[in-house]
């Protein structure tokens, strides 16, 4: 690790002394845990009439309860997973589009990107649910939520995409050119596929974004998991409890999808010498689509 | 766009109000994320374990989930404010997550040498730390933290939700929903708004990296 | 060839999401009113269209306790639901039948419009402004703008008390009473969430001294706070609710306004108030004036 770098194999003296900090340090988080605790269970956060319903299999609301959540988690990776694959193909016309542009219709491309990229993303879900329908667009609104953020993340992807183009030797490109292969062969045989394998990482981390933002959805009342929360709240009462859940949910969700990002890093950065071996194997497309 | 020009100074007030938003939520994820950095390269494990907990929840919760739990968490354990104060506390724990990836990862890339050196002559962990690796470390993650904080305030738009209100995008729901007014052109000038904020940050973050790449 | 592959995994899995989430929203109940099965109407009405279709979509407040609230079970309830239900069975649709769309405050003029629904039943407050956009039939109850505080707090009396007492007043983003009560309050004392269970929280936890919409929204929350919570009651607006439908159908405005005064005769309107808002309020409004349709 380099973190070690920043300090010296620690002697007797220095480790006594880290012994102590360690034990003031675990006693202050466990102290600032125990206030926090105590106010709560003072307020009755911790009573089981607001925590049955979530936890405990033989209440009564306890199978409603998850199936709601159930559905709604469904629906948020339903929405994230269509926004990603929509994004992907979007944004890769996009960066395609950046590189090949001659100058003159070059800026309309670069500024398309840099209009999208300055906007919030719950704008432009906002947007989408609110504008289109008055332009004689009827849809559901997990289109809406989907638009709003295939708008958002695209331009976003074109980024990552034109990035691992650029990062590529130029002798790839010139070899390439040099074999007489077309414009627009270069890109497809020989650029994008390596680029693709080198932004990989950063496109399962960009899934991470777009399933935290499907909570926007809200906003136009499409029934994913955070919006489903709060009717939940509202028959039960127990807001703390119920967003502790759904915090929970998130977590868990996004720290694996992370980890495959990490692991598909490992993965590739080993294997750069196998690269044949490894697209036969293909275990980051699989893990992928199990991870969105 | 006469929706726009009749409610100027609401859009005007909303504009400041996000920024104001933006810039105190700015500087208390940068302190506050550049801490948490410290902890997690620390000799200490249980601040190492803290630092990694707090960056493993707030970059894998929603934004809408952690204001939910500043606005009515903090309340139940005793801590009461103004709602503004709580959407400002929660953009800065949601962002300070990033810094301290960012920062992070530029102490990593600060050469081992540099360190080393800086142990040769006798400073500790803490002298270490704050006068040899993080100044080079902060100007290599210039750029990165310029994105951080781009990606906030774009984030910003959603504490109007929280109680918080005046900024830019609750401008445009009041506007829409209460005032009926036509949805097209009042998201239009809140877009406005936003750009306006947007991409002179990101022209001004491309200035701040050239600078930078020469320098070193 | 990888990421084709994960694309089209992606996709398949979503379809099948799709189909097997959205099944949702449909009611059973077992207190239904008896549905018209005989009706007969005149062709090329909108009700001879919604009974020939056999379904009809109705946009309800999903979120606002005893007039239309979705339950665990994934259904709503309340006043205006029960509403909704009688319109429709005199249409001979049957509860079963109904589609429930959730309506917020700020999208049902548009849904109207753009005929995501054929009826609103959602606490809509008839007034001109919406009137230029879509009809209304009813009213079918009469509620008033009101404010809620604690039990213990005997300092706020009305709206002309709130400045006196420096209050924070809580309400909805985008609603009438939030812009209402603008008129009483400082507006940087004004608290938006974007429901009112929110304010009640806000309320409990002394974030804020007054909760204020219309009365019987706030009913519900009392009720719910379990006598934490009381109601002020002087309401200082009034608030006659409407069933939105498109701007200009009176044939279907007149149908509805008929039903309405049938549910009044045969005791059926008193009994959809007693199962719902009732429970709190066990006073069974009398049935409005309706509004002539135009």
């Amino acid at each position: 690790m380099t973190t070690s770098v920043l300090y010296d194999a620690p002697g007797p003296r220095t480790r006594r002394r880290t012994l102590v900090g360690s034990v003031l340090a675990g006693l202050l988080v466990v102290a600032v845990l125990a206030v926090v605790g105590s106010r709560l269970d003072e307020k009755g956060q911790f009573s089981a009439e607001k925590w049955d319903p979530l936890v405990n299999p033989s209440s009564d609301t306890f199978d409603q309860v998850w199936n709601l959540l159930g559905g709604a988690l469904v629906n948020t990776l339903v929405a994230a997973a269509l926004a990603m694959a929509f994004s992907l193909v979007i944004g890769t016309l996009l960066a395609v589009l950046r590189i090949t542009a001659s100058r003159w219709y070059r800026w309309l491309v670069v500024g398309f990107i840099e209009l999208f990229r300055g906007v919030p993303v719950v704008i432009s879900i906002f947007f989408a649910a609110r504008v289109l329908p008055t332009l004689g667009v009827d849809l559901d609104n997990l289109w809406f939520l989907v638009i709003g953020l295939t708008v958002y993340n695209s331009v976003i992807i074109a980024e990552i995409v034109r990035a691992g183009v650029n990062s590529l030797p130029t002798g790839q490109r010139e070899a390439a050119e040099s074999l007489g292969l077309r414009r627009a062969q270069v890109l497809g045989l020989v650029l994008l596929p390596q680029a693709f394998r080198a932004m990989l990482p950063a496109l399962i981390s960009q899934l991470v974004v777009v399933l935290k933002d499907t909570s926007l959805g809200f906003i136009i009342s499409y029934e994913e998991t955070v919006r489903t929360a709060g009717i939940i709240i509202q028959n039960l009462g127990n807001p703390i409890q119920v967003y502790l859940v759904v915090a929970a949910l998130f977590i868990a969700v996004n720290y694996g999808v992370s980890r495959l990002a990490v692991y598909v890093e490992r993965r590739l950065s080993r294997g750069k010498k196998a690269a044949a071996t490894l697209s036969a194997t293909d275990p980051a497309g699989a893990g992928a689509g199990g991870g969105g | 766009m006469n929706v726009i020009l009749d409610n100027f100074s609401l859009y005007r007030d909303g504009f400041l109000q996000t920024l104001k938003i933006c810039a105190l939520a700015a500087v208390g994820a940068l302190v506050l994320g550049t801490v948490v950095a410290g902890f997690r390269v620390s000799p200490v494990p249980p601040l190492r374990w803290v630092g990694t907990a707090w960056v493993t929840v707030f970059r894998n919760c929603p934004l809408t989930v952690v204001l939910f739990f500043c606005a009515f968490g903090l309340p139940e354990i005793g801590v009461n404010g103004a709602y503004f104060w709580f959407g400002v506390t929660g953009l800065v724990l949601y962002t300070s997550a990033f810094v301290c990836e960012a920062v992070r990862a530029g102490v990593n890339s600060v050469p081992a040498g540099q360190a080393e050196a800086a142990r040769a002559v006798g400073l500790t962990f803490g002298q270490s730390l704050t006068s040899v690796v993080l100044p080079q470390a902060l100007r290599t993650v210039v750029p990165p933290l310029g994105s951080v904080i781009i990606a906030m305030i774009k984030n910003s738009a959603i504490v109007g939700a929280f109680g918080v209100g005046g900024d830019l995008f609750a401008v445009g729901d009041t506007l829409t929903s209460a005032r009926g007014e036509a949805a097209l052109p009042v998201l239009t000038g809140v877009v406005l708004g936003y750009l306006a904020i947007t991409i002179p940050g990101g022209l001004l973050l491309g200035l701040l990296e050239r600078k930078v790449a020469i320098a070193r | 060839m990888r990421l084709r592959r994960l694309m089209f995994g992606t996709a398949a899995a979503a379809l099948a999401c799709t189909v097997a989430a959205c099944g949702g929203g449909k009611d059973t109940g077992s207190s239904n009113p008896p549905v018209n099965t005989s009706a007969t109407f005149d062709a090329g009405t909108t009700m001879a269209k919604l009974k020939d279709a056999g379904k009809i979509r109705i946009g309800t407040k999903f979120d606002q306790p005893l007039f239309g609230l979705k339950g665990l079970d994934n259904k709503p309830t309340g006043f205006d639901v029960e509403i909704a239900k009688l319109v429709a069975a005199k249409l001979g649709v049957g509860a079963d039948k109904i589609e429930w769309v959730e309506t917020q405050s700020k999208v049902r003029e548009e849904y109207i419009e753009q005929g995501k629904v054929d009826l609103i039943v959602a606490t809509y407050t008839i007034n001109d402004k919406r009137k230029e956009r879509i009809s209304f039939a009813g009213p079918y109850y009469e509620a008033g703008q009101d404010l809620m505080v604690k039990k213990d707090n005997s300092a706020i009396t009305g709206p002309e008390s709130l400045k006196a007492a420096n209050a924070r007043v809580c309400s909805v983003t985008g609603s009438t009473p939030a812009e209402t009560i603008k008129k009483y309050v400082d507006p940087a004392n004004v608290v938006l969430f974007d429901v009112y269970s929110k304010c009640a929280d806000a309320l409990k936890n002394n974030q804020v001294d007054v909760v204020t919409t219309d009365n019987v929204i706030l009913l519900g929350l009392v009720d719910k706070s379990a006598g934490a919570f009381k109601l002020v009651g002087k309401p200082f607006t009034t608030e006659p609710y409407g069933i939105g439908i498109k701007k200009g159908d009176t044939k279907f405005c007149q149908f509805i306004d008929d039903t309405l005064k049938a549910a009044a005769g045969d005791g059926s309107y008193e009994k959809a108030w007693q199962d719902t808002a009732g429970k709190v309020a066990p006073d069974a409004p009398k049935l409005p004036d309706l509004d002539t349709c135009s």
